[in-house]
């Protein structure tokens, strides 16, 4: 360190240049990680709430399973009794349009991501405001971004196509998502009428159906003989994410470019770590004539990669906050500790696995060299 | 380690030598046609207080008996003993180590790390070491007084100049009290009544230290405060 520190301050142009490109790299991160978690928050927050380990699903739909799958009655029925299962119980996922017909914001349209569930299952929601949900009475608990276009408890929608009248009576303030649209939360009976999207009576058939079944199952249950028999298939609520509209397309994105930025930040600090330790190849000879082993000298330089890292990545990170806070509620953007530290401390560990493969090079250096060109 | 550091001593003292004994030493570079003979069964002994000079044309082999005796080169044969300790019977690590406790380099041009001031030049073979301590500090302002930079004691190599370097990096290479010093070419950046100085400054110190002095060199105007000169020939010397 005796070296190292005094060499960051004597070099500090070149040295501040290099930290300008580590911390606008460590900026983008933060700014992705936010994207990142903001895009998957619209997506994906409502399925991410629901108090359940899996859902269970028609095996005939493979993919897009919560537009295509339907269960039945006898589905959940033989799901709550078969061994493993803690609690089994009909979930239903529909997109609906909706007109505000009374309240402020009157001939508003609202897009709704509505959840069906029995209002004393534990899926029914908490609401912060207003009350909960009861069987037969058409009431909706809304949620954040439903609230934002100015929905507020006591008002009705009316459903476009079913033309049920839909009483807001409660609210959840928090982001609550599906397919990057507010969920609203509402009976089956309710749900079943958005769903199936035509007025008046139901048929039969459509009173004892819904999406899936929301499961808990104990751990490591084996469930293989029931979903033969209802031939449904259980999934974990982390995979049916991916049967969210667009979710996996996006992750895949962000992560592709976030795995970019990493590749790109190790050549860039391992290219300006390379030139360096060349530029000081008189100066690593000398050392070693001096007697200095080289574990000395890889230290020292270690200190210094580390160091720049670190006060690079610490201001690129604290900018990045700085920025990403005012773009909240203007972009899809969540920021969390754990996602941000992930970001910059993969970026400093990309970092120095560069600057490792550069420094090595002074293991190779020749003592002999720091004799005069004279021999 | 310490037993070994112990042995060494041990050697030292029934060999009854300090300074610097370099006896049929010989090195090849290169192999085969384009081998070259760089130094040819010298033999030289330097005693501590002794200031030698080598002096010979460029490719002559000076450098490389520096190289040799200074432990930064084994030779392809002979043996090299400096304190009483053998260089050419010891390992790279044990070299590396050997060449911190026993040896100073003074280099062409100095050779000075631009980012230390020189006070710091003087400190950092102690660092190196791990003895960086309060009688360390008072070596270095010690040393630094010595060869006539105590006003330049904060300053960067950048601010210094040409003899002023080769002053610090005199001081640097007394920082360890080692037992041989050896000088590559001194006087190159300097003019003449700076490189007599220098010489003369060398000649001071190396009688007050007690170190084994060899100072290779091609100027031979500067022979006056040297004891003994030898003339380095196609590796051979006289």
């Amino acid at each position: 360190m005796f070296l190292a520190l005094r060499d960051l301050r004597f070099a500090r142009g070149r040295f501040a240049l290099m930290g300008a490109v580590v911390a606008l790299i460590a900026v983008l991160g933060v700014l992705l990680s936010g994207l990142a978690s903001g895009l998957a928050d619209a997506g994906i927050s409502g399925l991410r709430a629901l108090p359940v380990t899996h859902l269970a699903f028609d095996e005939k739909a493979t993919s897009e399973q919560f537009s295509r799958s339907t269960v039945e009655e006898e589905d959940w029925r033989a799901w709550s009794e078969a061994p493993g299962v803690e609690r089994a119980e009909p979930f239903g996922n529909t997109l609906a349009n909706a007109q505000v017909t009374q309240g402020a914001e009157k001939g508003e349209q609202v897009n709704l991501a509505v959840f069906g569930m029995a209002p004393d299952s534990p899926l029914a929601p908490e609401p912060t405001e207003g009350e909960n949900l009861r069987n037969g009475s058409a009431g909706i608990v809304i949620t954040r971004e439903i609230a934002d276009l100015g929905v507020e408890v006591g008002d009705v929608l009316t459903a476009d196509k079913s033309e049920v009248r839909l009483k807001v009576v409660g609210l959840v303030d928090d982001t609550v998502s599906y397919g990057h649209i507010g969920v609203a939360y509402t009976d089956l009976d309710t749900w079943r009428h958005l769903h199936y999207g035509l007025p008046g009576e139901l048929p039969e058939a459509a009173l004892r159906q819904a999406t899936a079944v929301a499961l808990t199952l104990e751990d490591g249950a084996d469930t293989s003989a029931v979903e033969e028999a209802t031939a449904t298939r259980a999934d974990t609520k982390e995979t049916t994410f991916g049967a969210s509209p667009g979710y996996t397309a996006e992750s895949s994105t962000m992560a592709l470019i976030k795995g970019f930025l990493y590749a790109i930040s190790a050549l860039v600090i391992g290219a300006f770590f390379t030139v360096w330790t060349v530029q000081r190849k008189p100066e690593i000879a000398l050392l070693k004539a001096l007697g200095a082993p080289t574990g000395y000298i890889l230290r020292d330089a270690l200190v210094q990669v580390v160091a720049v890292l670190v006060g690079a990545t610490a201001l690129g990170t604290a900018i990045g906050l700085a920025l990403g806070s005012a773009m909240i509620g203007k972009a899809p953007f969540s920021l969390s500790a754990p996602v941000i530290a992930t970001s910059s401390g993969l970026l400093i560990a990309f970092g120095v696995v560069g600057a490792v493969v550069a420094v090595r090079r002074i293991t190779a250096v020749d003592p002999l060299t720091a004799l005069g060109a004279t021999r | 380690m310490t037993t070994s550091a112990t042995d060494h001593r041990a050697a030292s003292d029934a060999a009854g030598s300090g300074g610097l004994r370099l006896l049929d030493v010989s090195l090849t570079l290169g192999d085969g046609d384009t081998a070259v003979t760089a130094l040819d069964r010298v033999d030289l002994t330097v005693a501590p207080g002794e200031f030698v000079a080598v002096v010979g044309p460029s490719g002559s082999g000076k450098s490389s008996l520096l190289a040799v005796a200074g432990g930064l080169q084994r030779p392809t044969s002979g043996t090299v003993r400096v304190a009483g300790t053998e260089l050419t019977a010891l390992s790279d690590k044990e070299r590396t180590a050997a060449r911190r406790h026993h040896i100073g380099f003074v280099f062409q041009q100095s050779n000075l790390l631009a980012s230390l001031t020189v006070r710091e030049q003087l400190l950092l073979p102690l660092h190196i070491d791990g003895r960086l301590d309060a009688s360390a500090r008072a070596r270095a302002d010690e040393l630094v007084e010595a060869v006539g930079l105590a006003h330049r004691a904060g300053s960067r190599p950048h601010q210094l100049s040409g003899g002023e370097r080769q002053r610090a990096g005199l001081a640097r290479a007394l920082m360890t009290s080692p037992a041989v010093l050896l000088v590559d070419e001194p006087t190159s950046a300097l003019d003449r009544v700076r490189s007599a100085e220098a010489v003369q400054l060398i000649a001071e110190q190396t009688h007050r230290h007690g170190t084994a002095t060899v100072m290779v060199t091609h100027d031979t105007g500067i022979m006056d405060a040297v004891d003994r000169v030898h003339e380095m020939v196609d590796g051979r010397l006289s």
